[in-house]
């Protein structure tokens, strides 16, 4: 029953930071509530209260974090680096739903004070970061490259401008793993379902014109847990920080398999 | 046994992943990694909720098909029997069994229908799957509004 195993644990609610509150004139001034766990005190998770006055701060959430590992808690850990969502180190859970700090308006977030967790089920590394290894393991096995056995032409592989447009939509996505962690069926069956991340890259290779290894790509889906898992719950499309569908790419997949069993 | 034979390979390949790179790293016991909060941390949306109810109205189903074969047999028993069924059934209690049944039964199979529409490709699309969402739950109440006014119009229960 390990999709009833919730994990409940115990996060103690810490004494906010109001040692460090912003000067007394600010007037708009917005609570961070930030998940935190460090691997070198033997404690509990807990939950740090920042208090930021947004007439200094930058319009992002990721402004935010930073502003806070400036001027008040440096020992705040996460990811960052594009600060422009193309990198995918800034993914985690804000204000309820998995995005990327650095294009979450601190303004879109509902009223009242912003909470912020590391990417759900997750392994924790420190505070907001979690480990990818299996993540990243899990886009190996897809073998995520072009694979022909075709003598390789004098030039490039040629694509008709309508079999480049099939990619679209897919090759955008930058393996941020919102959508992966986002998913419930993930959350349970990570250890063995893909998760839609991983299959909206292996579609991406699927319907490459180019790629001449579509049967054996199918053949390594066709797995009770490793696509099957997939019960279009639909949160991976909801959660895409880069408005991609997920869902849809893991139907076309279902259906292909269908139709080369008919 | 099994630690004698891994107690002879080096250490370095002993484990693989975190648990050895943090031991190196701190120069302390490994420290058990949390799991990062999901579910109670994760904003109910719609879409997620009808998932979860379908699995529920699902486990509902079987159950109210037992009371279902259970309400045959007490029929196939004779008068006395069926006439205490339907006075169970009559009952608060059972009347809100039957109701809940009802609803369950209503919202499985709307949502089936989006479901066998999904499956087929169609309805992809954040404001198509959070429409059909809500069409799943307010056209099951209403379904389940029609089924009890028909059979309160032609006479009730018992």
């Amino acid at each position: 029953m390990s999709w009833l195993n919730l994990h409940f644990q115990r996060i103690q609610r810490s004494s906010r930071a109001s040692a460090l509150r912003p000067s007394l004139g600010a007037k708009n001034v917005r609570e961070f509530r930030v998940y935190r766990w460090s691997p070198d005190d033997g404690a509990n998770p807990r939950i740090d209260t920042y208090e930021v006055d947004l007439a200094t701060c930058g319009p992002m959430v990721l402004d935010a974090l930073i502003k806070i590992k400036n001027e008040i808690d440096p020992t705040l850990t996460f990811r960052r680096s594009c600060r422009e969502g193309i990198c995918g180190s800034c993914a985690m859970n804000i204000d309820g739903t998995n995005t990327l700090a650095c294009t979450k308006a601190i303004e879109d977030c509902s009223k009242g004070d912003v909470p912020i967790y590391p990417l759900p089920h997750m392994s924790v590394v420190k505070d907001l970061v979690p480990d990818m290894t299996h993540f990243y393991a899990q886009y190996a096995s897809i073998k995520p490259w072009l694979r022909t056995q075709s003598a390789a032409p004098p030039k490039e592989r040629l694509q008709s401008k309508p079999d480049r447009a099939k990619l679209d939509g897919l090759y955008e996505c930058i393996l941020c793993a919102c959508c992966s962690t986002a998913c419930p069926s993930y959350w349970w069956n990570g250890d063995r379902y893909l998760g839609p991340a991983i299959l909206l890259q292996a579609y991406r290779w699927i319907v490459d014109s180019r790629d001449e290894d579509t049967g054996e790509r199918l053949d390594a889906l066709e797995d009770p847990f490793r696509l099957y898992r997939c019960h279009t719950i639909m949160n991976c499309t909801r959660t895409c920080p880069k408005g991609l569908n997920p869902a849809k790419a893991i139907a076309e997949i279902k259906k292909l398999m269908v139709e080369r069993r008919a | 046994m099994v630690v004698a034979s891994i107690s002879r390979i080096p250490s370095r390949l002993r484990t693989s992943g975190y648990a050895s790179q943090t031991h190196k790293a701190s120069h302390m016991p490994p420290t058990a990694r949390p799991l990062s909060p999901h579910l109670q941390v994760y904003r109910p949306q719609i879409q997620m909720v009808t998932s979860i109810v379908h699995r529920a109205t699902g486990i509902i189903l079987v159950v109210g098909s037992l009371l279902i074969a259970a309400a045959l047999l007490a029929l196939a028993q004779g008068a006395d029997a069926w006439s205490c069924v339907t006075a169970l059934a009559a009952s608060w209690f059972g009347l809100l069994i039957l109701f809940g049944w009802t609803w369950a039964l209503a919202y499985h199979w709307l949502n089936g229908i989006r479901h066998l529409l999904q499956d087929a490709g169609w309805g992809y699309s954040i404001d198509q799957f959070v429409r059909n969402s809500w069409i799943s739950v307010i056209g099951s109440l209403v379904l389940t509004a029609l089924v009890w006014a028909a059979v309160y119009y032609y006479g009730g229960i018992a």
